[in-house]
């Protein structure tokens, strides 16, 4: 069967997180979110270590750390400490605490790399079972919401104004953004999911006229460098994840450089 | 009934106490406007009406099923976020297309609609924030401030077009001003706010107020008299205290009734 291939598995797992990554980075990037990405997701190694020591499964581990964190993050904000500084804090030291944690597991020999880079070539069914499930709930999500979730992200107030309750909004948001690092984990690895959030809309951007034709050409260029890494890194040997990030770098590097030019060569 | 009303409404950000004790109701078709000083909790008491600030004492009440068109002081669009000026007025519910493009003639802005949104005039991008506004066909219309940053032929535009849409819609204003003239001009009734209502009543009777003058001092008489050439002064219960703080209501009414006559003789 077609899924029996590791490559096949891989290069579904890859899109599945394109999928849900692409359209919720937009968001991260519109709301200015991108620390907050980046904190939950180094928070959530604490996670996996939690789920191996108490044999839960690395996905539910993640998933319960990485909402505690955002939960935390949420509404610790806007109380006097500045928002880069309270992430600076609580992402290090969750990476840290998550790192030694893992340190005192005995028995289990663990590939912290596995964690921290990603192992997509090692994704099981069961694993593609789960980020294909997460990212199709994230999905959902946000096209559910997409009309009040673009009106809180403009202004808060004129959500309101008209019976949207942003801080609902941000909830849910927030949910979706521990969902996507759970199910990014195995893929991209905790150290570039936030890349995963944030490049591939960013790219996105200057080919964009409307937030909708951002978020799904966010889309396309999240699965282009899915597809591309996979291929990418088994042919030059190099780790998956990472490799996933370097291509979507490259494709920024070119919609933006390409935008830039062209407004230079419009000018004159 | 009112549209929407308040009771003993009082707001605290941290510990500063914003708003003490406002007692304010709106009804359909009336343009109110709220003067105060800066900081004297106008933009707040606006917020507090959409819900976006709980009440630390008192409460709002609405009308069942009040539609409300807020227009805030200014909205900062993250140039990461690609917005064209007809997708913007599909927020926060999606309209025909007929309608968006009839919305966009109404505001004078037709052939706008695949602009950017940070690419507008600082006058566009107000009138743009207006016909969103409208586009849910509002029973209440909040303008905070909406004319801040516009020439004078733009704001008297901007307030022209108001009044139409009070016309058509039959939408009640209440709207935030720094321009006391034009206030004068086009309000039902003025509200001056520092804290807690100072006095409100009909344009010309606040304008008398003590309180009023206390807040803006007498230099917008002569204003008002281009404004006002009518004689239908009512002298003895314009301004009613919203609190209890006690000021002295020595009101030189005579003084500037002859006053108003003069200059519009």
């Amino acid at each position: 069967m077609m899924l029996d291939d590791f490559l096949i598995r891989a290069m579904l797992a890859g899109l599945g997180v394109a999928l849900a990554a692409a359209p919720l980075g937009c968001f991260v990037v519109w709301r200015r979110m991108a620390y907050f990405g980046d904190a939950t997701a180094h928070a959530s190694i604490l996670g996996v270590a939690l789920a191996l020591a108490f044999g839960i499964s690395v996905f539910t581990g993640a998933l319960v750390v990485a909402l505690i964190m955002a939960a935390a993050v949420s509404s610790l904000s806007g109380r006097g400490m500045a928002m880069d500084t309270l992430l600076g804090v609580m992402a290090h030291s969750a990476l840290a605490f998550g790192l030694v944690a893992v340190s005192f597991l005995q028995g289990v020999r663990i590939d912290l790399m596995g964690y921290l880079f990603g192992d997509i070539l090692a994704v099981s069914k069961v694993d593609l079972a789960v980020i294909w499930g997460g990212a199709v709930a994230v999905v959902a999500l946000l096209a559910w919401r997409w009309q009040a979730l673009l009106t809180a992200t403009l202004s808060p107030d004129l959500a309101k104004a008209s019976g949207i309750d942003p801080r609902r909004e941000q909830l849910g948001l927030t949910l979706a953004l521990a969902v996507v690092v759970a199910v990014a984990i195995k893929v991209v690895g905790v150290l570039l999911i936030a890349a995963m959030l944030i490049v591939p809309a960013a790219a996105a951007r200057p080919l964009a006229a409307t937030p909708e034709r951002m978020a799904l050409i966010a889309v396309g260029l999240a699965a282009l460098a899915a597809l591309g890494g996979v291929q990418g890194s088994f042919v030059l040997d190099t780790p998956t994840g990472p490799t996933i990030v370097c291509l979507a770098a490259v494709i920024f590097a070119l919609t933006t450089g390409a935008t830039a030019l062209g407004r230079l060569s419009a000018k004159s | 009934m009112s549209l929407i009303r308040t009771e003993g409404l009082s707001v605290r950000i941290g510990r500063t106490q914003i708003l003490s004790d406002v007692d304010f109701a709106i009804d359909r078709g009336e343009i109110v406007t709220i003067v105060g000083p800066n900081g004297s909790g106008k933009s707040t008491l606006l917020r507090a009406l959409i819900g976006a600030v709980a009440p630390s004492a008192g409460k709002v009440e609405r009308a069942q099923g009040l539609r409300i068109g807020y227009v805030p002081q200014k909205l900062h669009i993250d140039p990461t976020l690609p917005m064209t000026v007809g997708r913007f007025l599909n927020l926060p519910r999606r309209h025909e297309k007929a309608a968006v493009r009839m919305a966009l003639e109404q505001a004078g802005l037709p052939d706008l609609a695949e602009r950017q949104m940070g690419d507008l005039s600082g006058g566009q991008f107000q009138r743009v924030l207006l016909a969103r506004a409208l586009m849910e066909m509002p029973d209440l219309l909040l303008l905070d401030e909406a004319t801040q940053g516009l020439d004078q032929p733009g704001s008297a535009a901007f307030y022209r077009r108001i009044e139409e849409v009070r016309r058509d819609l039959g939408c009640a204003v209440l709207m935030v001003s720094h321009e006391l003239h034009v206030v004068m001009s086009a309000s039902d009734r003025v509200i001056c706010l520092n804290g807690h209502v100072c006095c409100e009543g009909k344009p010309e009777m606040v304008a008398q107020a003590e309180e009023y003058r206390a807040l803006f001092g007498t230099g917008t008489r002569g204003a008002l008299a281009l404004y006002r050439h009518d004689h239908d002064h009512e002298h003895d219960h314009g301004c009613t205290h919203g609190d209890g703080h006690g000021h002295d209501h020595v009101h030189d009414h005579d003084h500037d009734h002859e006053h108003t006559h003069e200059a519009a003789r």
